[in-house]
């Protein structure tokens, strides 16, 4: 057994308004630099819809993640010897066509425009060349609330999957907010496609992250990884991407898209992993098995023999302890009411969604005398297809997001019991039976997603600076500003380092 | 050919063109100058400007003709490479040895050294066009960058002239008795600027825009060249990394 520690997130899908605060608050966080324009850690999606950069689910064209083929593991768009022929040109790789062109407005016309008949206007400008675009095309959310409609729809490349057709109509159709960040990976194929070795995963809180210094812009990361989450700064030709503001979560605090999340619908925790199991749990063959064999890798945090592990390996008593407290870990791998993002990747992803419960297309319009066994087949009439739902979270497997959805939907039953009366025969009714749960749980599950507050959303440890202890001993009587002013007299400073 | 007659036989003719101080200078300091600006001013930059050290690709902005540009281009580079360690580094003895006649060794020289050097160029050339009328590329583009392609150029037109044009209309030249002899001696730190005196202009030029060009790699985007990934296929795909206790590789 191989006990690392990782910081995760679940996102609850039903709480999501759309609202775009976490990619704002992100933007001025960390992409607000030139070179970054165009580059969104973290991006808010209407779906159905193409998505950002445009259609990042066609991995017959980014190849992006893993396949298993012949019985092996290997990167969608090819191993090592093939990225080295290929360095020269990426044929894989998306352009900022794709993501679009970032563009301000000439503001300053307005202040120093002559004088005339007519409104002075700020022409939008492009950020790139500093040319007057006068019709942008696209944006990272051009296509929010499902603007553009039917034109934009049919570029979901999980639309083109579905078998039934997808009504357009505004009174029949559906729409959901898809919020995605780096999913911070157990198997991430950005890591494996980098050729510098500069992408790593750390171990203490498994997040990945760019070495700005060793990184020497091959950008086979930026495809290679499936989600298309690693980024191009065009200014200082490196990567970059999400760091799930480990400077924030090393001191306790949530990341900043979800402390600032109007909606609560993230949740962070730490979760345990055997990373002895990742390579295995990726390589089964069907790829409705993954989410099984990814759950498969994480430990019970109250196990005495986990524990044990786990302190081997120097995770402490705090980390232990916010493991077994995690949010995380009760949605995901107790409850599984949390699922993975395209887990047919293989990246074995570790941002997980509660699927949205959304409108029963065919009105239940006798809800009060409803039974209860009659809320069974309406999951099954969700507005949203659950093939749509299966094909983005499940690998297509309606089956899962079936039972995710009467989970959901016996919670909403029976908190109604409890607390306006009515249905109240739930504990005798086969919609708890077909959801696998108990009304304990369900009780746990909505105080969770409903009304936790902060302390219980956020279960972070602070950094694990105790881990440096070795170090500090075997750094006495070193020079404390080794790494500004070693004694060799190689002085660099941090200033100098920049640009 | 006896070398030895040879040699006295060139620097005979030689030492009227040049000065004796200017082939000091040009076939002694100069590639000593431009050798140590190259390696001095590489190893500051990557002991100091780890951020600075890139490929600075522009992919992101314009696809189609790096598509055609930049593969004709490396690869051309590489081959180019490779046929200039088999000129100028491996002695002429060695083909001799092996049998291979001096005669079937130009026929393949100036082959595959056209093909390479054609690659280069037109690679080049396209790569150049690209970055002066791509917008996207050209605001990006800075002096040095601009300096590179059309250096680049230069030493790579010379190139293919000499081995196209200059070897099959004018003279086959033997630049394995003059010029890689000389070459080699620079690194033993014994030049035999002597060896150089004799060779065709053209040649001559040829080699002095090419050490000037080196010097310039510490300054521009060439450095890249230096980090080529070759470690990669022998690395583990994925890379564990601890906050704590990794220590920064150092020169």
């Amino acid at each position: 057994m191989n006990v690392k520690a990782q910081v995760a997130m679940v996102m609850h899908l039903d709480k999501c308004i759309g609202c775009h605060t976490c990619s704002v608050t992100c933007k001025t966080t960390w992409t607000n630099r030139p070179g970054m324009e165009y580059i969104w850690f973290n991006n808010v999606e209407t779906r159905p819809g193409p998505g950002y950069p445009k259609r990042w689910e066609d991995q017959d064209r980014y190849k992006g993640g893993w396949e298993y083929s012949n019985g092996k593991l290997r990167l969608r768009a090819g191993g090592a010897l093939s990225k080295l022929a290929k360095i020269f040109y990426n044929p894989n790789m998306g352009t900022l066509d794709d993501y679009y062109e970032p563009w301000t407005y000439d503001y300053r016309h307005l202040i120093e425009g002559e004088r005339s008949d007519y409104v002075l206007s700020a022409r939008p400008k492009s950020m790139i060349t500093g040319k007057y675009i006068d019709q942008p095309e696209w944006g990272s959310n051009w296509d929010d609330d499902l603007a553009g409609g039917s034109e934009v729809v049919p570029m979901d490349p999980n639309v083109e999957k579905l078998q039934e057709h997808i009504a357009m109509e505004y009174e029949k159709t559906f729409m959901m907010y898809l919020p995605r960040i780096c999913e911070h990976c157990l198997n991430p194929s950005c890591v494996a496609s980098c050729p510098s070795g500069a992408l790593y995963k750390r171990d203490e809180d498994g997040i990945v992250l760019v070495d700005q210094e060793e990184c020497r812009g091959w950008r086979f990361c930026m495809n290679g990884c499936p989600y298309n989450k690693v980024y191009y700064n065009w200014n200082t030709h490196k990567a970059e991407k999400c760091n799930f503001c480990y400077p924030r979560t090393e001191a306790g605090l949530p990341t900043i898209c979800s402390e600032t999340c109007v909606g609560r619908i993230r949740y962070i925790g730490v979760v345990l992993y055997d990373a002895d199991k990742v390579k295995a749990a990726a390589s089964v063959e069907d790829p409705q098995n993954l989410y099984e064999a990814q759950l498969g890798c994480f430990l019970d945090p109250f196990d005495p023999e986990v524990i044990a592990e786990a302190r081997e390996a120097g995770i402490n008593d705090e980390w232990i302890r916010s493991a077994q407290e995690s949010p995380v870990y009760k949605m995901a791998m107790k409850w599984k009411i949390a699922l993975p993002l395209h887990p047919e990747y293989r990246t074995l992803p570790m941002v997980w969604y509660v699927p949205p419960l959304s409108p029963i297309m065919n009105h239940i319009t006798n809800e009060e005398e409803l039974s209860t066994d009659g809320y069974i087949p309406a999951v099954d009439q969700m507005r949203i297809p659950m093939q749509y739902l299966a094909s983005i979270l499940a690998a297509d497997d309606t089956e899962v997001i079936r039972r995710v959805l009467l989970k959901l939907t016996a919670m909403r039953v029976h908190m109604r019991s409890v607390n306006v009366g009515g249905v109240d025969e739930l504990a005798k009714s086969r919609l708890l039976e077909e959801a696998g749960i108990d009304t304990e749980t369900v009780e746990d599950m909505a105080r969770l997603l409903g009304v936790s507050k902060y302390s219980e959303r956020f279960v972070i440890p602070t950094g694990r600076r105790e881990m440096d202890g070795d170090e500090l001993h075997y750094e006495q009587g070193a020079c404390s500003i080794e790494d500004l002013a070693p004694p060799e007299g190689m002085t660099t400073y941090p200033f100098e380092r920049g640009r | 050919m006896p070398a030895e007659a040879n040699r006295a036989d060139l620097s005979a003719q030689g030492g009227e063109k040049m000065g004796e101080m200017g082939e000091i200078f040009w076939w002694v300091v100069f590639p000593y100058l431009t050798l140590a600006i190259m390696i001095v001013g590489s190893l500051y930059r990557f002991a100091y400007n780890q951020l600075s050290w890139v490929a600075p690709s522009t992919e992101i902005f314009e696809k189609k003709w790096l598509r055609i540009g930049s593969p004709l281009f490396h690869y051309g580079l590489l081959f180019a490479f490779i046929g200039h360690v088999m000129g100028m580094v491996i002695p002429i003895e060695f083909y001799r040895g092996l049998g291979i006649s001096d005669h079937l060794y130009h026929d393949f020289a100036i082959y595959g050294g056209g093909v390479a050097g054609l690659m280069v160029v037109a690679g080049a050339v396209i790569l150049l066009i690209r970055k002066m009328t791509v917008d996207r590329v050209r605001i990006h583009a800075t002096f040095a960058d601009f300096f590179s392609v059309i250096s680049l150029i230069i030493v790579a037109g010379l190139g293919v002239y000499i081995t196209l044009v200059y070897n099959t209309t004018v003279l086959e030249y033997e630049y394995r008795t003059t010029i890689g002899p000389w070459f080699r001696s620079l690194f033993v730190f014994r030049p035999q600027y002597e060896l150089m005196t004799a060779v065709p202009f053209l040649f001559q030029l040829h080699v002095i825009t090419a050490f000037a060009l080196f010097a310039s790699i510490p300054f521009t985007r060439l450095v890249h060249l230096y980090s080529v990934p070759v470690h990669y296929p022998l690395r583990a795909p994925q890379q564990y990394r601890s906050r704590s206790r990794y220590r920064r590789k150092r020169i």
